[in-house]
C-alpha cells in the first residue's frame, strides 16, 4: 500500500489505488478516475490546524512567528474530496486558500519525544484549509466562521504513507489558481516542526488513529473568486483540486 | 416516566430508556435504581461549546471587550471545539493535570443535534434536537479568550457528559432550567437559562448559518461566570432541571487507569 483513495463509485465507498493512469477499487473493479467521486482519504477523527506556522506568512498577515503553536480544531464539516466545491459567500474580500502538508496519525500517542515522534505518524495528505477573514474576530481566533465553514477543507486526493516521504520537512508546496502559480514554499520553513507539534500537543492530550494535523501554510495568499479552480500540490503527495462557487448554487442569498 | 437514551458500559449501543426523577431507570421492562447502573458519555459526534452567552458573564467583560488585544465586544457566538479525547462519562473520575491545583468545573446544558441541520432558521430550530443532556465542560483556568485555548480546554476527560439524554419534548419550556453546581454536597454555582444571551433556537439559528450540525452532535449553551474550582478528592456533582444529575469525583491526573476505574 503506498498511495490510497477513497471514492464513491457504482453506488458504492470504496478504498482505491493507482493502476496505468486508472483506479483499481478494492473489490477489484478498475475505473476511469473520471468515473468517481473523490472522498477525503481518511476518515479524520480529531482535526489540528496550526496558524502562522510559517515566518513568511505570519509577517505577510502581520504578525511575529508565536513562540508556541497556535493551534485550533476543526470539525467534520470542513472535510470536502478531491474535484468538491467550496462556498464562497457574496459579500466578502479576503477569502485565502492555503495548501498545507497533512499529517495522519497512526497509532495513540500520549507524551511522546520528538526523537520518536514519526512512530506515530501513519502517513501524509494534502489540504486546503481555507479562511474567510471578513469574518476575523478577536475571540479563540481564528474563530469558527473563518475556519470551520462547510467544505472549506478541501483533502486530498491520496493517503501516502509516511514510508515513501523521506523527508516530510522539505518538500515544495505550491498553489495555482487557475493554472497560475500563486503560492510556493517549503515544508523546511515550518516554525514548529511535524515532531515538535506531535511531542507538543501529546504533552497535554491523546492522540489517536486517524486524527489529522494540518500544519499551515506559507506565504503567497491571493483574494479567490467564484468560478476560480484552485490546485494545491505537495511535493511526492499529489494535487488537490477544488472549485469556488457562489450563494446562488446553495440558493443563498446574504449571510455568512 | 420520561423518554430518554443512554448508553450502558459494555455495550456499543444508545438504548431507549424510561427514566424519572426520583433517580428510577426503566429498561428493557425492569426498572433500576440509577446508582445501579454504569453509564457511558451518550455521545460520539462533534462537541462544540459556547463562550459569553450568559449575561453576567457578558457583563463582567464589559470594559475587557474594548480593551486590547479583542477591541470590540464579540459579534457572532464565540466557539471552542471539545475533542473526542474530552469525553468523559457519569461517576467517571476528571484528571487534573499535574502542577495545577483545581480544575474549572463549567456546568452547562448539551443540545443533541436529531438530524443534519445547516442554515436552520430560528422557528425551525428545535425540531432539530434530539434532546438535551447535562455536561461538565471542564477547563484550566485561563483568562486571555484571543488565542483559540486548547491547553485548558481539550485535554483527556475534560468534557463528561451524561448519564442520559432527555427527549426534546420532556423539556417543553427551556428558558427557565436552573443549573446548579455542588462540590462534595456543598452548593457553589447557579445559573438559570432565562439569563442566557442567545436562546437555544437563537443560538442554533446563527451557528448553523456558516457550519452544519450533524445528527449526534453536541451544542453546549454556554459556560457559567466565575465557574468554580475543584480539586483532587472533590466530588462534583451538576443537576439541571428536567434533564437529569452528572456526578465526577476529580482525581490527580498521574492516578489515572484505562477505563477510569478508581
Amino acid at each position: 500500500m503506498m498511495r490510497t483513495a477513497r471514492v464513491a463509485c457504482f453506488g458504492g465507498i470504496y478504498d482505491a489505488v493507482e493502476t496505468d493512469g486508472k483506479l483499481r477499487l478494492s473489490d477489484g473493479r478498475i475505473v476511469d478516475p473520471s468515473q468517481v467521486v473523490w472522498l477525503p482519504p481518511i476518515e479524520a477523527q480529531t482535526i489540528f490546524a496550526l496558524g502562522l506556522n510559517y515566518a513568511d506568512h505570519a509577517s505577510e498577515i502581520s504578525f511575529n512567528a508565536p513562540d508556541e503553536p497556535l493551534v485550533f480544531l476543526k470539525g467534520p464539516n470542513t472535510l470536502v474530496g478531491h474535484n468538491g466545491q467550496s462556498r464562497r459567500p457574496s459579500d466578502v474580500t479576503y477569502m485565502h486558500y492555503e495548501c498545507e502538508l497533512a499529517v495522519v496519525i497512526g497509532e495513540t500517542a500520549r507524551n511522546v519525544k520528538q526523537d520518536k515522534a514519526y512512530d506515530y505518524v501513519a502517513g501524509y495528505t494534502i489540504a486546503n484549509d481555507y479562511a474567510i477573514r471578513d469574518y476575523l474576530e478577536n475571540y479563540y481566533r481564528p474563530n469558527l466562521p473563518v475556519k470551520n465553514r462547510d467544505g472549506l477543507t478541501p483533502i486530498g486526493p491520496w493517503f501516502v504513507d509516511k514510508e515513501i516521504i523521506h523527508d516530510p520537512m522539505n518538500l515544495n508546496l505550491r498553489t495555482y489558481v487557475n493554472g497560475e502559480m500563486k503560492q510556493e514554499g517549503s515544508t523546511s520553513d515550518m516554525v514548529f516542526s511535524i515532531p515538535y507539534l506531535i511531542e507538543y500537543l501529546s504533552s497535554f492530550m491523546t492522540l489517536r488513529e486517524n486524527d489529522v494535523i494540518l500544519t499551515g501554510t506559507p506565504k503567497g495568499t491571493v483574494h479567490v473568486y467564484e468560478g476560480d479552480e484552485v490546485v494545491t500540490e505537495i511535493e511526492g503527495i499529489g494535487s488537490l483540486k477544488n472549485t469556488i462557487v457562489g450563494d446562488e448554487d446553495f440558493h443563498r442569498n446574504g449571510g455568512i | 416516566m420520561y423518554r430518554a437514551k443512554a448508553k450502558f458500559t459494555g455495550s456499543e449501543q444508545v438504548d431507549d430508556i424510561r427514566i424519572n426523577f426520583i433517580d428510577e431507570v426503566k429498561w428493557n421492562g425492569k426498572t433500576y435504581k440509577k446508582n445501579t447502573l454504569s453509564f457511558q458519555a451518550p455521545v460520539s459526534g462533534t462537541i462544540y461549546g459556547t463562550l459569553f452567552n450568559f449575561r453576567d458573564q457578558q457583563k463582567a467583560m464589559k470594559e475587557k471587550f474594548h480593551e486590547m488585544p479583542y477591541n470590540e465586544p464579540p459579534i457572532r457566538p464565540v466557539l471552542y471545539i471539545k475533542p473526542r479525547n474530552t469525553i468523559n462519562s457519569h461517576q467517571h473520575p476528571i484528571p487534573v493535570p499535574s502542577g495545577k491545583s483545581g480544575v474549572e468545573v463549567n456546568a452547562t446544558i448539551g443540545v443533541i443535534i436529531g438530524r443534519n441541520a445547516t442554515h436552520l432558521t430560528k422557528q425551525d430550530a428545535l425540531s432539530y434536537v434530539d434532546g438535551y443532556t447535562v455536561v461538565n465542560d471542564v477547563s484550566t483556568a485561563h483568562d486571555s479568550f484571543f488565542r483559540p485555548a486548547i491547553k485548558n480546554k481539550a485535554r483527556d476527560g475534560f468534557c463528561s457528559v451524561g448519564p442520559w439524554i432527555i427527549a426534546r419534548e420532556e423539556v417543553p419550556d427551556l428558558n427557565q432550567l436552573m443549573i446548579r453546581t455542588f462540590c462534595n454536597g456543598d452548593l457553589v454555582h447557579v445559573s438559570n437559562t432565562k439569563n442566557l444571551v442567545r436562546s437555544i433556537p437563537q443560538l442554533l439559528a446563527e451557528v448553523t448559518e456558516f457550519m452544519t450540525l450533524y445528527k449526534g452532535d453536541m451544542l453546549l449553551i454556554g459556560i457559567p461566570n466565575n465557574a468554580p474550582i475543584a480539586s483532587p478528592g472533590d466530588t462534583v456533582k451538576i443537576v439541571i432541571d428536567q434533564i437529569g444529575t452528572l456526578v465526577n469525583p476529580i482525581i490527580e491526573e498521574s492516578t489515572i487507569k484505562p477505563g477510569g476505574a478508581l
